[in-house]
């Protein structure tokens, strides 16, 4: 099982961090809501430290692709194995074992409003890790300080900005210290100006080694920061490589097409 | 009889109320935790538990709570039960506001944006506790008032119980009534009563409702 190929297809550029077996492994996944099948078969291995960008069309399946690792979705079909561990719907236990090892991000935010913001940080180590209350505390400390709001350890989610607030929640999938950060266009719901503190946040990441799943609308930044880019085109990995490659010699005329209706 | 006194009145019914009171907190705590319950099944509970719940929630929505009663006293003696009147109200009131109560937390709990359990979710939190620390502070919140609303409709429908011979507050009205001659004074006096109990619990429910929301500004 450890024997890890490397599923990428034919002609698509080698991640330069690929070491040991993949963090993540997905095979064959197909997932339907009702007769309607959004994901048609996905096969994808990330490797530890990778940085791996989605983009396609709104409806091609990113978010459902993102929300079927860490069991938001169920799927009909396939497998999907994080760090190891084989997502298993219908055992609670092993959902939560493998969801500490997957963050996630979501376009809203999601802080929990009736807590200070060093309280949502410190919620999810204290309940499922046990981790003691000065270590806890000291260990919010530091990722809010990361992620630039020290002084923000006692503010309610509600006096934040858009930008802080997103960062707050980076901070807190952190504290679970997960193996990789899944995040679901976590500018999108930003004014402008906000958009480049939190991708600063991101691209620190992703230099200091995290492995990181993307669905993005800021090309810019994929192109800058990420080690592969997929392109998913009708719930399928439509294309995917190296972002030069993707970006500058797009092969298949749906992503050519996709990318020159960005320019417009 | 003339030699009753508006304070005797008084006396005898707030004696009576005593039971009334009784009733409604038995109804309250046993509602609490059978709502809650019921609550429960229906968001883990799978789909079939959860219409089974609803089902429950029909029945007891859908029929008279005077049928409730009669059918829970005189029924149990027809199978054999020999129920008190004070316990076949207590079981009566209890499954009726169980009912209602279940249902207005359901909808409290529904409130709470989906992002809320798929954020808690996602950092491993079992149903249990994003249920404990994350929904239920949020929807509590919301729920006092309604909650509380009903409450009032509980105290009052304690009411009904006279209607199996329990003397509380109602059934000591009529008693009284019977032997003063004097059913406008011993009905406005029972009236009031009623709205002795049942203002403090509003009161207190506003009360509630803003050092809730106090605590955080929206
Ligand atoms: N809960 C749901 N029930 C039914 N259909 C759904 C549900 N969620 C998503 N879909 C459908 O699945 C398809 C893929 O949706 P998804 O949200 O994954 O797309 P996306 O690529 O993330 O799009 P966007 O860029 O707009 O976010 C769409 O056709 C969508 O309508
Ligand atoms: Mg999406």
């Amino acid at each position: 099982m450890s024997a890890a190929p490397n599923a990428t297809p034919a002609g698509a550029g080698q991640p330069h961090t690929q070491v040991g077996a993949p963090i993540l492994r997905i095979t064959a996944l197909r997932k339907s809501y009702g007769t309607h099948e959004v994901l048609r078969g996905i096969d994808l291995d990330v490797a530890r430290g990778e940085v791996v960008a989605i983009i396609g069309k709104s409806g091609s399946g990113k978010s459902t692709l993102l929300r079927c690792i860490n069991g938001l979705e169920v799927f009909q079909h396939g497998s999907l194995i994080v760090d190891g561990r084989h997502l298993l719907h219908d055992n609670p236990k092993a959902m939560r074992e493998l969801r500490q090892g997957v963050g996630m991000i979501f376009q809203n935010f999601n802080l929990f409003p009736h807590l200070s913001v060093g309280r949502n940080v410190m919620l999810a180590p204290h309940l499922v890790k046990r981790r003691p209350g000065p270590e806890n505390a000291a260990r919010a400390r530091q990722l809010l300080a990361r992620v630039g709001l020290a002084e923000k350890f006692d503010a309610m989610p509600d006096k934040l900005s858009g930008g802080q607030q997103q960062r707050v929640a980076i901070a807190r999938a952190l504290a679970m210290d997960p193996a990789i950060l899944l995040c679901d266009e976590i500018t999108s719901a930003l004014d402008p100006e906000l958009v480049g503190e939190v991708l600063r946040v991101v691209e620190s990441l992703a230099e200091e080694g995290m492995t990181l799943l993307m669905v993005t609308h800021e090309m810019s930044f994929a192109r800058k920061v990420a080690d592969r880019v997929i392109f998913m085109h009708q719930g399928l990995v439509h294309e995917i490589g190296p972002p030069a490659e993707i970006f500058s010699a797009p092969r298949s005329p749906e992503l050519r097409q996709f990318l020159s209706s960005l320019q417009d | 009889m003339p030699d009753f006194t508006l304070w005797d009145i008084l006396r005898n019914l707030a004696l009576a109320a005593r039971w009334t009171v009784a009733l409604s907190l038995a109804a309250f705590l046993g509602s609490a935790v059978v709502g809650l319950g019921l609550l429960l099944v229906r968001l883990a509970g799978g789909p079939w538990l959860g219409r089974a719940v609803g089902a429950y929630v029909q029945l007891f929505q859908g029929t008279p709570l005077l049928m409730q009663l009669f059918l829970l006293y005189f029924g149990l003696a027809a199978v054999g039960f020999d129920t008190s009147a004070w316990l076949a109200a207590c079981v009566a009131l209890t499954l009726y506001a169980s009912a209602y109560l279940t249902e207005i937390w359901r909808g409290c709990v529904a409130a709470i944006p989906r992002g809320q359990w798929e954020a808690s979710a996602s950092l491993a939190l079992s149903f249990g506790q994003q249920f404990r620390h994350i929904i239920l502070p949020q929807a509590l919140r919301i729920a006092v008032a309604p909650t509380v609303g009903f409450l009032v409709q509980v105290v009052k429908g304690t009411a009904l119980a006279s209607v199996i011979g329990f003397v509380e507050l109602t059934k000591a009205g009529g008693m009284i009534a019977n032997v003063t001659y004097e059913p406008m004074l011993t009905y406005g006096c029972v009236a009031l009563l009623y709205f002795v109990l049942c203002f403090p619990i509003s009161l207190s429910a506003r009360l509630l409702e803003r050092k809730l929301a106090m605590r955080t500004p929206a």
